[in-house]
């Protein structure tokens, strides 16, 4: 019995519905149709801008124009990939052993319920500031939420310092890009209003030679015009908003469910009460580091013997090998999100069976790795998963 | 990380693991990762509660440095701004300097104090900094506190 080992990345046996790239190095959303059309329409209206109106504009003013738009459109889109390609933040779900814990931390201070009566909803309450906050238990990640995360329904992620999900830049905004994202509708901003205004220059200038109708129809360039006048009011009022947002040191996702909002005498005890402190806070912060462990190892012993032609790997979610049991990250206790009800009365006794039979995991596909949205699982090899985008 | 668990398991013949501890976050103080210094009762006959407090304690000092927000988290911000923070790709970060430093502490702490009391101090950042896991191990043979329940844990980590 030859046995062979199989070496892969752990990103492909992440759960969650997020798409990696470059083995693992970039992660995104699944739905990236609108990121696509994000850079479509900031690289479209840039070339055309440089194409038709900088030459002219180099000529006759000055030819910083054009340099000072260049070195904006690649910050822009340096801000645009950051935030698209890193990770917000994932908290990654409990290990089984981690999330039995806390099943019977809870089970022991659930005591007291009456059998038959409906347990307490899952909360745990924390004072920060002398403001009481309450962590929620997420029933798909088997933990208690730290404060201020939250779980993407669209990526199946706890998120830390969720913002909100955004389809324009495929990704969660969270902890980790919140700054790179705020930079980049910042930057967008102001390369929309400066390609706005001088391409108004640019008819004006070429109207004065040429007569007004006659500059239009000979050059493109007016395009860039119209898409600025448009996307302008959005991106600025967005950079408006989110820059009031990060002098009160809230979330969008706090915005919305109105947790600060002082009704009840709540204030957000997060806020250091000086809008310089929190602008600081937010984007001068320390750079934090992703605790998703993408990129680690996992060798995985295939058993294969002579018999077995052609099959040189067995699907790996299948094989019950030592290794791969204490990294699922699934624990075969809840099974659905929201009927605890349901579950509550059958968990000791499903508590007990769940060790022995881990390999019935119920929540398998919740494990299969990588996924693009064409793309099933299949017992191909590793390296045949890295995603193209 | 790995590799070292199997070394420090190897080199305690005889042991298997009895059942894991988990040092939940303190989230008093807001968002800053920090660890709470109550003592598991799991670990009362293990290891003294003083030696425990200091590791907690020292970490949290250690967490703290990391995410200090200062003079230095200032330049480091705004220089990384400024070259489009591609900087990064060539840069330590300040938290990753520190989170360097974490390691190596935990490495020494499970040589020196905790393993040979039969414990072993998993990484936070392994975990996605939500606990810190004391993994307790028992010498075969004497069956100590195991219940089904430990038993069953240990298979399900083989």
């Amino acid at each position: 019995m030859i046995s062979k080992k199989a070496a892969s990345r752990r990103w492909e046996k992440l759960p969650g519905k997020n798409t990696f790239c470059c083995d693992g190095r970039v992660m995104m959303a699944r739905q990236k149709g609108v990121f696509y059309l994000t850079l479509f329409l900031i690289v479209g209206t840039c070339a055309l801008f440089f194409a038709f109106e900088c030459p002219y504009l180099a000529l006759h003013l000055s030819p910083a124009i054009p340099v000072f738009a260049i070195l904006l459109f690649l910050f822009v889109m340096a801000m645009l990939l950051r935030t698209s390609f890193s990770d917000p933040g994932v908290l990654p779900r409990a290990l089984p052993e981690e999330a039995t814990f806390i099943e019977m931390e809870i089970e022991a201070a659930n005591a007291n319920v009456p059998a038959g009566q409906r347990p307490p909803p899952r909360i745990r309450n924390v004072q920060i500031n002398s403001q009481i906050v309450k962590l929620k238990y997420c029933y798909t990640c088997k933990i208690f939420r730290p404060p201020r995360a939250s779980h993407c329904s669209i990526c199946d992620n706890c998120v830390d310092r969720f913002d909100h999900h955004c389809p324009w830049v495929g990704n969660c905004v969270g902890k980790r890009n919140y700054r790179y994202f705020y930079l980049f509708t910042l930057s967008l901003s102001l390369l929309t209003i400066y390609i706005f205004a001088f391409d108004i220059v640019h008819v004006v200038l070429r109207s004065v030679d040429s007569g007004f109708v006659n500059t239009l129809k000979e050059t493109p360039g007016t395009y860039p015009l119209l898409v600025c006048f448009f996307t302008l009011w959005s991106v600025v009022g967005l950079t408006g908003f989110h820059t009031y947002l990060i002098s009160l040191n809230q979330t969008t996702n706090e915005d919305i469910k109105g947790s600060w909002s002082g009704k009840n005498r709540v204030q957000n005890p997060y806020s250091h009460k000086n809008i310089i402190k929190n602008c600081c806070e937010v984007l001068c912060g320390p750079a934090y580091p992703s605790v998703l462990d993408r990129r680690g190892l996992m060798v995985e012993e295939l058993p294969t013997s002579a018999s077995l032609d052609g099959t040189t790997e067995v699907p790996l979610s299948k094989a019950p090998s030592p290794h791969t049991a204490p990294r699922k990250t699934t624990a075969p206790l809840i099974p659905n999100e929201h009927t605890p009800e349901d579950v509550k009365p059958g968990i000791a006794a499903s508590l007990e069976k769940s060790h022995t039979s881990e390999e019935e995991r119920m929540p398998t596909p919740l494990n299969t790795p990588c996924k693009s949205p064409t793309q099933d699982r299949g017992p191909s090899s590793p390296k045949e998963k890295v995603q193209k985008l | 990380m790995a590799t070292e668990f199997h070394n420090l398991h190897d080199l305690r013949q005889g042991t298997s693991l009895a059942t894991k501890v988990f040092i939940q976050r303190d989230y008093s103080d807001g968002t800053i990762c920090k660890f709470q210094t109550k003592f598991p009762s799991e670990l009362e006959s293990r290891i003294e509660r003083a030696l425990f407090e200091d590791t907690v304690k020292t970490l949290n000092s250690f967490y703290c440095e990391a995410e200090k927000i200062g003079g230095q988290s200032y330049l480091e911000g705004c220089l990384a701004c400024a070259t489009a923070y591609i900087i990064f790709l060539c840069m330590e970060t300040q938290y990753e300097k520190v989170l360097k430093k974490i390691s190596t502490y935990i490495q020494e702490q499970n040589e020196k104090i905790y393993g040979p009391r039969g414990l072993l101090i998993t990484d936070p950042i392994e975990r996605g900094m939500r606990v810190i896991e004391i993994s307790v191990y028992e010498d075969r043979g004497s069956s100590g506190s195991s219940s089904s329940r430990s038993s069953s844990a240990a298979s399900s980590t083989r």
